[in-house]
């Protein structure tokens, strides 16, 4: 019988301990570094507000630029703990270099493309299918990835060369184009739907592309990346930072600033054709 | 309105008056180093050397800001060995809008230096020499003054150049608020995330800055030169 209690009694002990490790490692605190695409920054600084509500202790820093630049920083060893991408091709790299953890990344929230005009102006356009009733458009360069993805939209709906022969405004950048249209330079333009959240009150959206007319969607994925200098607490920061950036809350925010949730719908009906194919063979 | 400036972070114009003041100072003295020593050098290594100096002017800003990155990374022989031993770090810190605004403005400084010095009498230089003054005095009573003007207008285009830098130092420092956030930083970031209205705030209180301090350099350096009102 006493044998019995020391063993109960041993065991209890073992548990308050591990319990009270746990307990220890779990609290989230110290500064954490997150680099954001510079199109993030408005709906992110919402949810740090948010999330400093439920986690006083944590101190988050934006980086914000262009996912590019923010890959060459992570790459020369600037300290980041967590890097949300405008793009997959960034975090691709970085998880190819083992600079960015794999298991963590998660394609967050779509960016859809969009065609828009100025508030209450007049058009005949009501789609991408019938952009060439506009008097002229907006449209970012061939370099700009929105330039690329607009011209995509174009050639498979098969309106890529009546589009050529319309008058072009061809910005450096979206920020181009979305003044081109709020000036009312130009009748259309194509940018994304966060840049025409931006200035809702200033434009209105015709449509969103369809979506089979883009065969990548543009996504945004975030994921944790390794940081030396992190302590434990800031590890685990990191993690529930980047949990909660999945959560409905935070979702809601983002669609604010006119983000989709992604869903991988698509992917994984590939992914079932693929293992059926495979099992085929 | 009001409800607006309150929510303004200001730190960005504390950090930028910093680096501009610093960054300032840093390239003031180093110009007018560099502009000596380049005068007394022969005739090649002189082209060479000045083509080098003049590099940061030429080069477009992001790419001179992916230099500066690449040389101070952590992940890199020198990074490393600064913050290892003298734990001195530059990306990601103030330090790095420093680094990044004093070599974009450099050249300015550089150039408009050397132009002055080249200018100077050489025979006021001969008579200071024949009245048994000193190399250092020369430098100092004969040769500044003479200089002057030029200095100053180097100083003011490089301190212009320094607070306005964007492309080195969110390419080095990051665009961190509270750490390493300029004034022209912000500018750009709130820009691209079609923040208009923050950032047309900034671009007030940015020329507002400029033109003061310029007009305080002109005022002081101008001192100095009452004897030239008749030109």
């Amino acid at each position: 019988m006493k044998k019995k209690l020391a063993v109960i009694a041993l065991a209890g002990i073992m548990t308050t301990g591990l319990t009270a490790g746990n307990v220890q490692a779990a609290e989230p605190g110290g500064e954490l570094y997150v680099f954001i695409a510079a199109s993030l920054a408005n709906s992110m600084e919402e949810i740090q507000k948010d999330f400093n509500q439920k986690y006083p202790d944590v101190e988050i820093f934006y980086n914000a630029d262009s996912s590019g630049t923010l890959q060459t920083q992570i790459e020369e060893g600037s300290r980041c703990d967590i890097f949300f991408s405008a793009a997959t091709k960034q975090m691709d790299a970085l998880v190819e270099e083992k600079l960015a953890k794999e298991d963590s990344v998660v394609d967050l929230l779509e960016n859809k493309v969009v065609l828009i005009k100025l508030k209450d102006a007049e058009t005949k356009v009501t789609g991408f299918e019938n952009i060439t009733e506009a008097e002229n458009l907006a449209l970012a360069g061939e370099d700009v990835p929105v330039g690329q993805y607009a011209r995509e939209i174009f050639t498979n709906l098969g309106i890529m060369d009546q589009v050529e022969k319309m008058e072009i405004n061809e910005g450096k950048n979206v920020t181009e184009v979305l003044a081109a249209i709020t000036q009312g330079s130009n009748e259309v333009g194509v940018v994304y739907a966060t840049d025409a959240a931006s200035v809702a009150d200033q434009v209105d959206i015709i449509a969103e592309a369809p979506a089979e007319a883009l065969e990548t969607p543009v996504l945004y994925p975030v994921g944790l990346t390794e940081d030396q200098e992190a302590s434990s607490a800031e590890q685990e920061a990191a993690e529930v930072f980047l949990e909660y950036l999945q959560t409905e809350e935070a979702m809601k925010v983002f669609e604010e600033y006119g983000f989709s949730p992604y869903t991988e719908e698509k992917e994984e009906a590939a992914a079932e054709e693929n293992t059926e194919e495979e099992a085929a063979e | 309105m009001s409800e607006f400036i309150q929510e303004i972070n200001w730190s960005p114009l504390w950090i930028s008056l910093k680096t501009g003041a610093v960054a300032t100072t840093i390239t003031f003295f180093l110009g007018i180093w560099c502009a000596r020593k380049i005068m007394k050098m022969k005739p090649v290594s002189r082209a060479v050397l000045d083509g080098i100096l003049t590099m940061p002017l030429v080069l477009p800003p992001t790419v001179a800001g992916f230099f500066l990155l690449i040389i101070f990374s952590l992940r890199r022989p020198f990074g490393k060995f600064l913050l290892e031993n003298f734990d001195f770090k530059i990306v990601q810190t103030w330090k790095g809008c420093v680094v990044a605004a004093a070599v974009i403005a450099f050249p300015l400084m550089y150039r408009n230096a050397r132009a002055a010095f080249e200018q100077v009498d050489v025979n006021l230089i001969h008579a200071g020499q024949t009245l048994g003054m000193s190399d250092r005095k020369i430098f100092w009573k004969v040769i500044m003054p003479t200089a002057a003007p030029g200095i100053a207008s180097g100083t003011v285009l490089a301190f212009a150049r320094a607070i306005g830098e964007y492309g080195a130092t969110s390419m080095l420092a990051g665009n961190i608020l509270g750490k390493t956030r300029t004034v022209s930083v912000a500018i750009a970031a709130e820009t691209a995330a079609g923040n208009y209205d923050v950032a047309g705030f900034w671009v007030v209180v940015i020329v507002a800055l400029s033109f003061v301090i310029v007009a305080l350099i002109n005022i002081v350096s101008g001192r100095g030169m009452k004897s030239r009102r008749w030109i």
